[in-house]
Protein backbone atom coordinates (compact mmCIF):
# COMPACT_ATOMS: atom_id res chain seq x y z
CA UNK A 1 0.00 0.00 0.00
CA UNK A 2 2.58 2.44 -1.55
CA UNK A 3 -0.78 5.31 -1.29
CA UNK A 4 -0.13 5.11 2.81
CA UNK A 5 3.68 7.12 2.79
CA UNK A 6 1.58 10.18 1.06
CA UNK A 7 -1.07 10.37 4.17
CA UNK A 8 -0.67 12.85 6.75
CA UNK A 9 -0.63 11.53 10.37
CA UNK A 10 -4.22 12.62 11.10
CA UNK A 11 -5.42 10.78 8.46
CA UNK A 12 -2.97 7.61 8.82
CA UNK A 13 -4.52 7.72 13.16
CA UNK A 14 -8.37 7.93 11.35
CA UNK A 15 -8.17 4.75 8.98
CA UNK A 16 -6.32 2.82 12.13
CA UNK A 17 -8.77 3.61 14.51
CA UNK A 18 -11.95 3.02 12.40
CA UNK A 19 -9.41 -0.66 11.13
CA UNK A 20 -9.29 0.37 7.61
CA UNK A 21 -5.73 -0.56 8.20
CA UNK A 22 -3.43 -1.76 10.87
CA UNK A 23 -0.38 0.19 12.35
CA UNK A 24 1.67 -3.41 11.08
CA UNK A 25 0.62 -2.23 7.62
CA UNK A 26 1.66 1.62 8.21
CA UNK A 27 4.51 0.93 9.63
CA UNK A 28 5.89 -1.50 7.25
CA UNK A 29 5.14 1.12 4.24
CA UNK A 30 7.51 3.40 5.77
CA UNK A 31 9.88 0.65 6.89
CA UNK A 32 10.61 -0.63 3.37
CA UNK A 33 10.76 3.03 2.13
CA UNK A 34 13.17 3.65 4.84
CA UNK A 35 15.13 1.00 3.97
CA UNK A 36 15.00 1.60 0.25
CA UNK A 37 15.72 5.44 0.28
CA UNK A 38 17.89 6.09 3.61
CA UNK A 39 21.37 6.05 1.58
CA UNK A 40 19.44 9.20 -0.61
CA UNK A 41 18.69 11.41 2.40
CA UNK A 42 20.79 9.60 5.17
CA UNK A 43 18.03 10.68 7.19
CA UNK A 44 18.22 7.35 9.74
CA UNK A 45 21.36 6.69 11.67
CA UNK A 46 19.84 3.73 12.87
CA UNK A 47 16.57 1.59 11.51
CA UNK A 48 15.43 -1.62 13.74
CA UNK A 49 12.37 -3.44 11.77
CA UNK A 50 12.08 -6.00 14.80
CA UNK A 51 11.22 -3.68 17.17
CA UNK A 52 9.68 -1.26 14.72
CA UNK A 53 7.06 -4.06 13.87
CA UNK A 54 6.86 -5.83 17.23
CA UNK A 55 5.40 -2.02 18.99
CA UNK A 56 3.18 -1.93 15.44
CA UNK A 57 1.83 -5.26 16.40
CA UNK A 58 1.22 -4.06 20.27
CA UNK A 59 -0.83 -1.22 18.90
CA UNK A 60 -2.85 -3.39 16.64
CA UNK A 61 -3.68 -6.21 19.73
CA UNK A 62 -4.46 -2.73 21.65
CA UNK A 63 -6.83 -1.65 18.82
CA UNK A 64 -8.08 -4.93 17.95
CA UNK A 65 -9.27 -4.80 22.22
CA UNK A 66 -10.50 -1.19 21.40
CA UNK A 67 -8.29 0.18 23.38
CA UNK A 68 -6.74 3.62 21.58
CA UNK A 69 -4.16 4.62 23.56
CA UNK A 70 -3.80 8.00 22.30
CA UNK A 71 -5.44 10.14 18.80
CA UNK A 72 -2.05 9.21 17.05
CA UNK A 73 -2.51 5.41 18.21
CA UNK A 74 -0.49 3.05 15.47
CA UNK A 75 1.35 5.82 13.55
CA UNK A 76 4.80 5.23 13.39
CA UNK A 77 7.59 7.82 14.05
CA UNK A 78 11.47 8.99 13.94
CA UNK A 79 13.39 10.09 16.87
CA UNK A 80 15.84 12.28 17.08
CA UNK A 81 18.88 10.76 18.28
CA UNK A 82 19.70 13.03 20.73
CA UNK A 83 16.69 10.99 22.84
CA UNK A 84 17.72 8.11 25.06
CA UNK A 85 16.12 4.81 23.91
CA UNK A 86 16.79 1.75 25.83
CA UNK A 87 16.53 -0.46 22.81
CA UNK A 88 18.47 1.65 20.44
CA UNK A 89 21.87 3.21 20.29
CA UNK A 90 22.16 6.79 20.76
CA UNK A 91 24.96 8.61 19.57
CA UNK A 92 23.89 12.47 19.55
CA UNK A 93 25.65 12.22 16.17
CA UNK A 94 29.18 11.87 17.90
CA UNK A 95 31.63 9.63 17.44
CA UNK A 96 32.19 9.68 21.35
CA UNK A 97 28.97 8.09 21.75
CA UNK A 98 29.18 5.33 18.94
CA UNK A 99 27.38 2.18 20.11
CA UNK A 100 26.57 3.29 23.06
CA UNK A 101 22.76 1.56 24.33
CA UNK A 102 21.35 3.66 27.26
CA UNK A 103 19.88 2.11 30.33
CA UNK A 104 16.58 3.90 29.88
CA UNK A 105 14.27 5.70 27.91
CA UNK A 106 13.79 9.49 27.74
CA UNK A 107 10.57 10.52 29.25
CA UNK A 108 9.13 11.42 25.46
CA UNK A 109 10.05 8.22 24.05
CA UNK A 110 8.32 6.02 27.05
CA UNK A 111 5.16 8.56 26.11
CA UNK A 112 5.33 7.74 22.61
CA UNK A 113 5.13 3.96 23.73
CA UNK A 114 2.65 4.65 26.05
CA UNK A 115 0.69 6.50 23.28
CA UNK A 116 0.58 3.32 21.10
CA UNK A 117 3.54 5.04 18.46
CA UNK A 118 5.65 2.56 17.09
CA UNK A 119 9.58 3.69 16.57
CA UNK A 120 11.21 3.36 13.38
CA UNK A 121 14.42 4.62 13.98
CA UNK A 122 17.03 7.53 15.04
CA UNK A 123 17.64 10.70 12.99
CA UNK A 124 20.62 11.84 12.03
CA UNK A 125 21.93 15.56 13.80
CA UNK A 126 24.68 17.64 13.85
CA UNK A 127 27.26 16.34 16.67
CA UNK A 128 25.22 17.07 19.98
CA UNK A 129 23.52 19.28 18.08
CA UNK A 130 25.64 21.83 17.21
CA UNK A 131 25.23 23.72 13.56
CA UNK A 132 22.49 24.50 11.13
CA UNK A 133 23.08 21.63 8.23
CA UNK A 134 23.97 18.14 9.48
CA UNK A 135 27.50 18.39 8.18
CA UNK A 136 28.80 18.52 11.75
CA UNK A 137 27.24 14.86 12.25
CA UNK A 138 30.55 12.70 12.96
CA UNK A 139 28.55 9.93 10.33
CA UNK A 140 28.26 12.24 7.21
CA UNK A 141 25.30 14.70 6.08
CA UNK A 142 21.89 14.02 5.93
CA UNK A 143 20.36 15.71 2.39
CA UNK A 144 17.53 17.53 0.98
CA UNK A 145 14.73 15.33 -0.44
CA UNK A 146 14.25 18.91 -2.59
CA UNK A 147 17.59 18.53 -4.22
CA UNK A 148 19.92 16.23 -2.65
CA UNK A 149 22.56 18.31 -3.47
CA UNK A 150 21.55 20.48 -0.87
CA UNK A 151 21.30 20.48 3.34
CA UNK A 152 18.14 19.78 4.83
CA UNK A 153 19.02 22.14 7.70
CA UNK A 154 19.94 21.57 11.26
CA UNK A 155 20.67 19.89 13.83
CA UNK A 156 18.02 18.09 13.18
CA UNK A 157 18.21 17.12 9.49
CA UNK A 158 17.78 13.76 10.10
CA UNK A 159 14.19 14.18 11.33
CA UNK A 160 13.14 16.89 8.42
CA UNK A 161 14.24 14.96 5.71
CA UNK A 162 12.88 11.68 6.98
CA UNK A 163 9.08 13.72 7.37
CA UNK A 164 9.74 15.15 4.36
CA UNK A 165 11.21 12.84 1.87
CA UNK A 166 7.96 10.88 3.67
CA UNK A 167 10.38 7.84 5.27
CA UNK A 168 8.46 9.00 8.71
CA UNK A 169 4.93 10.69 8.59
CA UNK A 170 5.83 12.05 11.72
CA UNK A 171 9.28 12.91 14.02
CA UNK A 172 10.62 14.26 17.00
CA UNK A 173 13.21 16.93 17.18
CA UNK A 174 14.91 19.02 19.75
CA UNK A 175 15.60 23.00 18.94
CA UNK A 176 18.28 25.20 21.45
CA UNK A 177 18.33 28.26 18.60
CA UNK A 178 16.30 26.59 15.67
CA UNK A 179 16.89 23.06 15.24
CA UNK A 180 13.70 22.01 14.77
CA UNK A 181 11.97 25.46 12.84
CA UNK A 182 15.19 25.86 10.95
CA UNK A 183 15.23 22.30 9.21
CA UNK A 184 11.48 22.61 8.72
CA UNK A 185 11.93 25.86 6.80
CA UNK A 186 14.50 24.39 4.35
CA UNK A 187 12.38 21.03 3.72
CA UNK A 188 8.75 22.54 3.44
CA UNK A 189 7.78 20.78 6.48
CA UNK A 190 6.49 22.18 9.83
CA UNK A 191 8.12 22.15 12.86
CA UNK A 192 7.36 23.73 16.94
CA UNK A 193 9.67 24.33 19.25
CA UNK A 194 6.76 24.52 22.37
CA UNK A 195 7.46 26.78 25.37
CA UNK A 196 10.51 26.17 27.58
CA UNK A 197 9.51 23.29 30.00
CA UNK A 198 6.05 22.19 27.89
CA UNK A 199 7.96 19.05 26.73
CA UNK A 200 9.73 16.93 29.53
CA UNK A 201 14.11 17.15 28.96
CA UNK A 202 14.71 14.45 31.01
CA UNK A 203 16.50 11.69 28.55
CA UNK A 204 17.53 14.26 25.68
CA UNK A 205 21.16 14.60 25.55
CA UNK A 206 21.74 18.38 26.98
CA UNK A 207 22.85 21.08 24.62
CA UNK A 208 22.45 23.90 26.33
CA UNK A 209 19.97 23.03 29.18
CA UNK A 210 18.37 26.74 29.39
CA UNK A 211 17.52 26.60 25.81
CA UNK A 212 16.81 23.33 24.86
CA UNK A 213 13.36 22.16 24.09
CA UNK A 214 11.82 19.05 22.52
CA UNK A 215 9.15 19.21 19.75
CA UNK A 216 7.08 17.90 16.31
CA UNK A 217 8.43 17.32 13.40
CA UNK A 218 5.61 16.85 10.71
CA UNK A 219 4.10 17.70 7.15
CA UNK A 220 1.29 19.36 8.33
CA UNK A 221 0.32 21.68 11.57
CA UNK A 222 -2.64 19.39 12.50
CA UNK A 223 0.02 16.78 12.92
CA UNK A 224 2.18 18.99 14.74
CA UNK A 225 -0.26 19.86 17.10
CA UNK A 226 -1.43 15.88 17.73
CA UNK A 227 2.11 15.14 18.63
CA UNK A 228 2.41 17.99 20.71
CA UNK A 229 -0.20 17.10 22.87
CA UNK A 230 1.02 13.29 23.55
CA UNK A 231 4.25 14.40 24.08
CA UNK A 232 4.18 17.10 26.23
CA UNK A 233 2.67 17.61 30.28
CA UNK A 234 4.18 17.76 33.56
CA UNK A 235 7.34 15.37 34.43
CA UNK A 236 8.66 15.67 38.20
CA UNK A 237 12.12 14.20 36.61
CA UNK A 238 12.57 17.37 34.87
CA UNK A 239 12.65 20.21 37.45
CA UNK A 240 12.09 22.66 34.49
CA UNK A 241 8.86 21.03 33.23
CA UNK A 242 5.93 23.18 33.41
CA UNK A 243 3.42 22.26 36.51
CA UNK A 244 0.50 22.93 34.12
CA UNK A 245 -1.33 22.00 31.04
CA UNK A 246 -1.42 24.34 28.30
CA UNK A 247 -4.39 22.95 26.26
CA UNK A 248 -5.31 21.04 23.72
CA UNK A 249 -2.58 22.24 20.66
CA UNK A 250 -5.03 20.30 18.35
CA UNK A 251 -8.54 22.02 19.36
CA UNK A 252 -6.91 25.53 19.04
CA UNK A 253 -5.65 24.20 14.91
CA UNK A 254 -9.16 22.58 14.65
CA UNK A 255 -10.85 25.94 15.86
CA UNK A 256 -8.99 28.54 14.47
CA UNK A 257 -10.10 31.77 13.05
CA UNK A 258 -9.25 34.77 12.03
CA UNK A 259 -11.82 36.81 14.43
CA UNK A 260 -10.26 39.55 15.72
CA UNK A 261 -6.42 38.76 15.27
CA UNK A 262 -3.52 41.59 15.20
CA UNK A 263 -0.29 40.55 14.08
CA UNK A 264 3.15 41.94 14.18
CA UNK A 265 5.99 42.10 11.86
CA UNK A 266 9.66 42.59 13.66
CA UNK A 267 11.25 45.62 12.43
CA UNK A 268 14.74 44.11 12.77
CA UNK A 269 13.83 41.04 11.20
CA UNK A 270 11.21 41.92 8.42
CA UNK A 271 13.27 42.58 5.30
CA UNK A 272 17.25 43.15 4.80
CA UNK A 273 19.50 40.23 4.78
CA UNK A 274 16.93 37.53 3.87
CA UNK A 275 17.03 36.01 0.28
CA UNK A 276 14.82 37.88 -2.22
CA UNK A 277 12.59 35.11 -2.77
CA UNK A 278 12.63 34.03 0.96
CA UNK A 279 11.37 38.10 1.68
CA UNK A 280 9.06 37.86 -1.06
CA UNK A 281 7.37 35.12 0.25
CA UNK A 282 7.02 36.42 3.38
CA UNK A 283 5.56 39.39 2.25
CA UNK A 284 2.94 37.04 0.32
CA UNK A 285 1.74 35.56 3.17
CA UNK A 286 1.50 39.24 5.12
CA UNK A 287 -1.31 39.99 1.57
CA UNK A 288 -2.84 36.95 2.42
CA UNK A 289 -3.18 37.36 6.18
CA UNK A 290 -4.22 41.34 5.27
CA UNK A 291 -6.84 40.13 2.49
CA UNK A 292 -8.60 38.35 5.25
CA UNK A 293 -9.30 41.39 8.01
CA UNK A 294 -5.99 40.48 9.65
CA UNK A 295 -4.52 43.64 11.13
CA UNK A 296 -1.06 43.83 10.72
CA UNK A 297 1.54 46.12 12.85
CA UNK A 298 5.37 46.56 12.62
CA UNK A 299 6.86 46.31 16.40
CA UNK A 300 10.16 47.17 17.57
CA UNK A 301 12.82 44.75 18.86
CA UNK A 302 15.99 46.92 19.48
CA UNK A 303 17.42 43.88 21.48
CA UNK A 304 17.44 41.65 18.55
CA UNK A 305 20.51 42.63 16.78
CA UNK A 306 22.42 41.43 19.82
CA UNK A 307 20.73 37.94 20.01
CA UNK A 308 23.15 35.72 17.98
CA UNK A 309 25.70 37.38 20.34
CA UNK A 310 24.70 36.52 23.12
CA UNK A 311 23.04 32.81 21.48
CA UNK A 312 26.43 32.20 21.30
CA UNK A 313 27.72 33.13 24.30
CA UNK A 314 25.48 31.79 26.51
CA UNK A 315 25.27 28.07 24.41
CA UNK A 316 28.57 27.43 24.70
CA UNK A 317 29.06 27.93 27.98
CA UNK A 318 26.21 25.75 29.03
CA UNK A 319 27.59 23.11 26.54
CA UNK A 320 31.11 22.99 27.61
CA UNK A 321 29.80 22.17 31.19
CA UNK A 322 26.75 20.06 29.72
CA UNK A 323 29.53 18.37 27.69
CA UNK A 324 32.17 17.62 30.47
CA UNK A 325 30.73 14.49 31.46
CA UNK A 326 32.37 12.27 28.12
CA UNK A 327 34.87 11.43 30.35
CA UNK A 328 35.99 8.38 29.55
CA UNK A 329 34.69 7.33 32.96
CA UNK A 330 30.78 6.12 33.01
CA UNK A 331 30.20 5.60 29.57
CA UNK A 332 31.07 6.27 25.98
CA UNK A 333 34.57 5.95 24.07
CA UNK A 334 38.21 5.19 26.08
CA UNK A 335 41.37 6.22 24.27
CA UNK A 336 43.93 5.08 26.55
CA UNK A 337 47.82 6.79 25.24
CA UNK A 338 50.69 4.77 25.28
CA UNK A 339 53.00 4.23 28.78
CA UNK A 340 50.79 4.52 31.85
CA UNK A 341 48.82 7.51 31.53
CA UNK A 342 46.59 9.61 33.92
CA UNK A 343 43.05 9.64 33.42
CA UNK A 344 43.73 13.39 32.71
CA UNK A 345 46.00 12.44 29.52
CA UNK A 346 43.24 9.65 29.18
CA UNK A 347 40.28 12.27 29.31
CA UNK A 348 42.37 14.82 26.89
CA UNK A 349 43.09 11.86 24.68
CA UNK A 350 39.86 10.16 24.21
CA UNK A 351 37.80 13.97 24.08
CA UNK A 352 40.38 14.75 21.16
CA UNK A 353 39.60 11.81 18.96
CA UNK A 354 35.76 11.48 20.05
CA UNK A 355 34.57 15.25 19.40
CA UNK A 356 34.36 16.90 16.17
CA UNK A 357 36.03 20.50 15.10
CA UNK A 358 32.56 22.12 16.12
CA UNK A 359 32.55 20.65 19.20
CA UNK A 360 36.10 21.32 20.40
CA UNK A 361 35.28 24.96 19.01
CA UNK A 362 32.27 25.70 21.15
CA UNK A 363 33.46 23.75 24.21
CA UNK A 364 36.69 26.08 23.91
CA UNK A 365 34.49 29.23 23.35
CA UNK A 366 32.44 28.57 26.20
CA UNK A 367 35.78 27.33 28.57
CA UNK A 368 36.86 31.19 27.50
CA UNK A 369 33.48 33.08 28.17
CA UNK A 370 33.33 31.60 31.57
CA UNK A 371 36.70 32.22 32.63
CA UNK A 372 37.23 34.50 35.33
CA UNK A 373 37.71 38.14 34.18
CA UNK A 374 35.94 37.25 31.04
CA UNK A 375 32.50 35.79 32.51
CA UNK A 376 31.01 39.38 33.21
CA UNK A 377 31.78 41.00 29.86
CA UNK A 378 30.84 38.18 27.95
CA UNK A 379 28.48 35.73 29.78
CA UNK A 380 27.15 38.56 32.32
CA UNK A 381 26.26 40.27 29.47
CA UNK A 382 24.60 38.18 27.21
CA UNK A 383 22.30 36.94 29.97
CA UNK A 384 21.23 40.79 30.68
CA UNK A 385 20.98 40.89 26.21
CA UNK A 386 18.45 37.95 26.95
CA UNK A 387 16.55 40.17 29.79
CA UNK A 388 16.41 42.82 26.83
CA UNK A 389 14.94 40.54 24.31
CA UNK A 390 12.46 39.33 26.63
CA UNK A 391 11.39 43.01 27.34
CA UNK A 392 10.97 43.55 23.81
CA UNK A 393 9.28 40.82 23.27
CA UNK A 394 6.51 41.65 26.11
CA UNK A 395 6.31 45.40 24.76
CA UNK A 396 5.51 43.46 21.31
CA UNK A 397 3.07 41.14 22.65
CA UNK A 398 1.13 43.68 24.46
CA UNK A 399 0.30 45.02 20.98
CA UNK A 400 -0.13 41.81 19.01
CA UNK A 401 -1.35 38.26 19.29
CA UNK A 402 1.87 36.86 17.58
CA UNK A 403 4.99 37.97 15.52
CA UNK A 404 5.61 37.14 12.24
CA UNK A 405 9.28 36.36 10.86
CA UNK A 406 10.58 34.24 7.91
CA UNK A 407 12.44 31.49 9.25
CA UNK A 408 15.59 31.19 7.80
CA UNK A 409 16.83 34.27 6.29
CA UNK A 410 17.88 31.90 2.95
CA UNK A 411 16.44 28.46 1.24
CA UNK A 412 18.91 25.53 1.58
CA UNK A 413 22.09 25.83 0.54
CA UNK A 414 24.54 23.29 -0.96
CA UNK A 415 26.35 20.92 1.09
CA UNK A 416 29.96 22.39 1.63
CA UNK A 417 29.04 25.95 1.30
CA UNK A 418 29.50 27.65 4.77
CA UNK A 419 30.87 24.13 6.71
CA UNK A 420 34.36 26.20 6.51
CA UNK A 421 33.16 29.68 7.76
CA UNK A 422 31.54 28.60 11.44
CA UNK A 423 29.91 32.67 11.66
CA UNK A 424 28.44 32.44 8.20
CA UNK A 425 27.00 29.12 9.33
CA UNK A 426 26.06 31.17 12.85
CA UNK A 427 23.75 33.29 11.06
CA UNK A 428 21.07 30.98 9.78
CA UNK A 429 19.42 31.00 13.16
CA UNK A 430 19.27 34.79 13.34
CA UNK A 431 15.25 35.05 13.22
CA UNK A 432 14.65 31.35 15.23
CA UNK A 433 17.25 32.29 18.15
CA UNK A 434 15.39 34.61 20.14
CA UNK A 435 12.09 32.54 21.02
CA UNK A 436 15.29 29.98 22.83
CA UNK A 437 16.79 32.72 24.99
CA UNK A 438 13.35 34.27 25.56
CA UNK A 439 11.54 30.83 26.13
CA UNK A 440 8.32 31.11 23.69
CA UNK A 441 7.05 28.95 21.22
CA UNK A 442 7.66 29.12 17.60
CA UNK A 443 6.45 27.19 14.84
CA UNK A 444 7.92 26.90 10.51
CA UNK A 445 4.78 26.62 8.16
CA UNK A 446 5.59 26.52 4.65
CA UNK A 447 4.79 29.48 2.46
CA UNK A 448 5.85 28.30 -0.64
CA UNK A 449 8.73 28.50 -2.95
CA UNK A 450 11.40 30.75 -3.68
CA UNK A 451 11.12 32.26 -6.93
CA UNK A 452 14.71 32.31 -8.19
CA UNK A 453 15.60 28.34 -7.15
CA UNK A 454 12.24 26.75 -6.97
CA UNK A 455 13.20 25.39 -3.35
CA UNK A 456 11.09 25.65 0.03
CA UNK A 457 10.79 28.85 2.34
CA UNK A 458 8.82 28.96 5.51
CA UNK A 459 7.55 31.78 7.85
CA UNK A 460 7.99 31.71 11.38
CA UNK A 461 5.14 32.39 13.77
CA UNK A 462 5.92 33.61 17.58
CA UNK A 463 3.60 33.74 20.63
CA UNK A 464 3.75 34.76 23.65
CA UNK A 465 5.95 32.01 26.84
CA UNK A 466 3.08 29.10 27.79
CA UNK A 467 0.33 30.41 24.42
CA UNK A 468 1.70 27.39 22.35
CA UNK A 469 -1.92 27.82 21.62
CA UNK A 470 -2.24 30.77 19.96
CA UNK A 471 0.60 30.22 17.75
CA UNK A 472 -0.97 26.78 16.24
CA UNK A 473 -3.94 28.65 15.88
CA UNK A 474 -2.14 31.42 13.15
CA UNK A 475 0.13 27.98 11.92
CA UNK A 476 -3.22 26.91 10.89
CA UNK A 477 -4.93 29.76 9.78
CA UNK A 478 -1.68 29.97 7.46
CA UNK A 479 -1.62 26.59 6.19
CA UNK A 480 -5.02 26.64 5.31
CA UNK A 481 -4.66 30.09 3.16
CA UNK A 482 -2.04 28.33 1.52
CA UNK A 483 -3.61 24.55 0.71
CA UNK A 484 -6.56 27.16 -1.25
CA UNK A 485 -4.11 28.29 -3.10
CA UNK A 486 -2.12 25.09 -3.77
CA UNK A 487 -4.56 22.66 -3.64
CA UNK A 488 -2.71 20.72 -1.23
CA UNK A 489 0.55 21.05 1.05
CA UNK A 490 3.38 22.28 -0.01
CA UNK A 491 5.17 19.09 0.60
CA UNK A 492 2.99 17.99 -1.82
CA UNK A 493 4.66 19.60 -5.01
CA UNK A 494 8.37 17.54 -3.74
CA UNK A 495 10.01 16.05 -6.53
CA UNK A 496 9.39 12.37 -6.48
CA UNK A 497 12.77 10.96 -4.04
CA UNK A 498 12.96 7.22 -6.14
CA UNK A 499 13.75 9.50 -9.08
CA UNK A 500 16.54 11.46 -7.66
CA UNK A 501 20.07 10.52 -7.46
CA UNK A 502 22.88 11.60 -4.82
CA UNK B 1 40.46 43.33 18.84
CA UNK B 2 40.58 40.18 19.75
CA UNK B 3 42.84 39.02 22.57
CA UNK B 4 42.65 35.09 21.73
CA UNK B 5 46.19 33.90 21.44
CA UNK B 6 47.59 30.58 20.41
CA UNK B 7 48.85 30.33 24.40
CA UNK B 8 45.61 31.07 25.72
CA UNK B 9 44.06 28.74 23.19
CA UNK B 10 46.02 25.86 24.53
CA UNK B 11 45.19 26.63 28.28
CA UNK B 12 41.86 27.03 27.26
CA UNK B 13 42.29 23.58 25.33
CA UNK B 14 44.07 21.74 28.48
CA UNK B 15 41.25 23.34 31.12
CA UNK B 16 38.71 21.64 29.02
CA UNK B 17 40.34 18.72 28.65
CA UNK B 18 40.99 18.58 24.96
CA UNK B 19 43.88 17.47 23.50
CA UNK B 20 45.14 19.91 20.50
CA UNK B 21 47.60 19.55 17.80
CA UNK B 22 49.85 22.64 16.84
CA UNK B 23 47.62 22.86 13.42
CA UNK B 24 44.81 22.89 15.57
CA UNK B 25 45.70 25.24 17.61
CA UNK B 26 46.69 27.51 14.73
CA UNK B 27 43.16 26.89 12.87
CA UNK B 28 41.19 27.36 16.40
CA UNK B 29 43.25 30.58 17.33
CA UNK B 30 42.04 32.59 14.06
CA UNK B 31 38.43 31.14 14.26
CA UNK B 32 38.49 32.05 17.53
CA UNK B 33 39.18 35.55 17.34
CA UNK B 34 36.39 35.99 14.71
CA UNK B 35 33.57 34.67 16.66
CA UNK B 36 34.66 36.42 19.77
CA UNK B 37 34.42 39.84 17.69
CA UNK B 38 31.65 38.90 16.49
CA UNK B 39 29.74 38.28 20.17
CA UNK B 40 31.78 41.01 21.70
CA UNK B 41 29.29 43.56 20.27
CA UNK B 42 26.83 42.45 23.61
CA UNK B 43 28.88 44.60 25.72
CA UNK B 44 27.30 47.41 23.86
CA UNK B 45 23.62 46.29 24.00
CA UNK B 46 23.38 46.88 27.82
CA UNK B 47 23.72 49.72 29.60
CA UNK B 48 22.74 50.93 33.16
CA UNK B 49 20.84 48.23 35.33
CA UNK B 50 19.84 45.18 33.78
CA UNK B 51 19.18 41.60 35.86
CA UNK B 52 20.74 39.03 34.41
CA UNK B 53 18.47 36.04 32.92
CA UNK B 54 19.55 32.52 33.66
CA UNK B 55 16.59 30.70 33.02
CA UNK B 56 13.74 31.71 30.56
CA UNK B 57 10.55 30.37 32.78
CA UNK B 58 11.65 31.57 36.75
CA UNK B 59 11.04 28.58 38.44
CA UNK B 60 12.76 28.20 42.21
CA UNK B 61 12.39 25.48 44.66
CA UNK B 62 10.83 22.75 42.95
CA UNK B 63 10.01 20.15 44.89
CA UNK B 64 8.34 16.39 44.30
CA UNK B 65 7.30 13.97 47.33
CA UNK B 66 10.45 11.81 48.47
CA UNK B 67 9.23 8.60 47.15
CA UNK B 68 11.70 5.24 46.52
CA UNK B 69 11.37 4.76 42.62
CA UNK B 70 13.13 1.91 40.84
CA UNK B 71 16.65 2.79 39.76
CA UNK B 72 19.21 1.19 37.68
CA UNK B 73 21.03 -1.81 39.49
CA UNK B 74 24.75 -1.43 39.97
CA UNK B 75 24.89 -3.93 36.69
CA UNK B 76 22.92 -1.85 34.50
CA UNK B 77 24.92 1.10 35.90
CA UNK B 78 27.89 -0.29 34.73
CA UNK B 79 26.55 -1.86 31.64
CA UNK B 80 28.09 0.83 29.19
CA UNK B 81 31.41 1.61 31.43
CA UNK B 82 34.39 0.99 29.25
CA UNK B 83 36.24 -0.70 32.10
CA UNK B 84 35.07 -1.92 35.27
CA UNK B 85 35.97 -3.91 38.28
CA UNK B 86 34.64 -5.55 41.47
CA UNK B 87 31.07 -3.57 41.17
CA UNK B 88 32.79 -0.29 40.14
CA UNK B 89 33.86 2.11 37.38
CA UNK B 90 37.72 1.33 36.66
CA UNK B 91 39.79 4.62 35.91
CA UNK B 92 43.87 4.84 34.68
CA UNK B 93 46.24 6.28 37.51
CA UNK B 94 44.85 9.14 38.92
CA UNK B 95 48.36 10.56 39.95
CA UNK B 96 51.49 10.56 38.14
CA UNK B 97 54.02 8.07 39.10
CA UNK B 98 56.86 10.65 39.70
Amino acid sequence: MSDLIHKSAAELADLLSTKQVSSEEVTTAFFDRSEKLNHKTFSYLHLNRETALAAAKKADQALAAGKIQSPLHGVPIAVKDVLVTQDAPTTAGSKILEGWMPQYDATVVKKLREAGLPILGKTNMDEFAMGSSTEYSAYGPSRNPWDLQRIPGGSGGGSSSAVAGRLAPLAIGSDTGGSIRYPAAVTGSVGTKPTYGAVSRYGVIALASSLDQIGPVTNTVLDAALLQDVISGHDSKDSTSLPNSLGSMADAVRNADFKGLRVGIVKQLSSDGFQAGVAERFQDTLSKLTANGVEIVEVDCPSFEYSVAAYYLILPAEASSNLAKYDSVRFGMRVLPEGNPTIERVMAATREAGFGPEVKRRIILGTYALSSGYYDAYYGSAQKVRTLIQQDLANAFAKVDVLLTPTAPTTAFKIGEKVNDPLAMYLNDIATIPANLAGIPGISVPNGLAKEDGLPSGVQILAPAMQDAKAYRVAALIENLYKAEWGGYLIDQAPDLEALNV
Amino acid sequence: MSEVTPDLVRHLASLARILVTEEEVQKLTGELSVIVDSVASVNKAVSGDVLPTSHPIPMSNVFREDVVLPSLTQAEALSAAPDSAEGRFKVPAILDEE
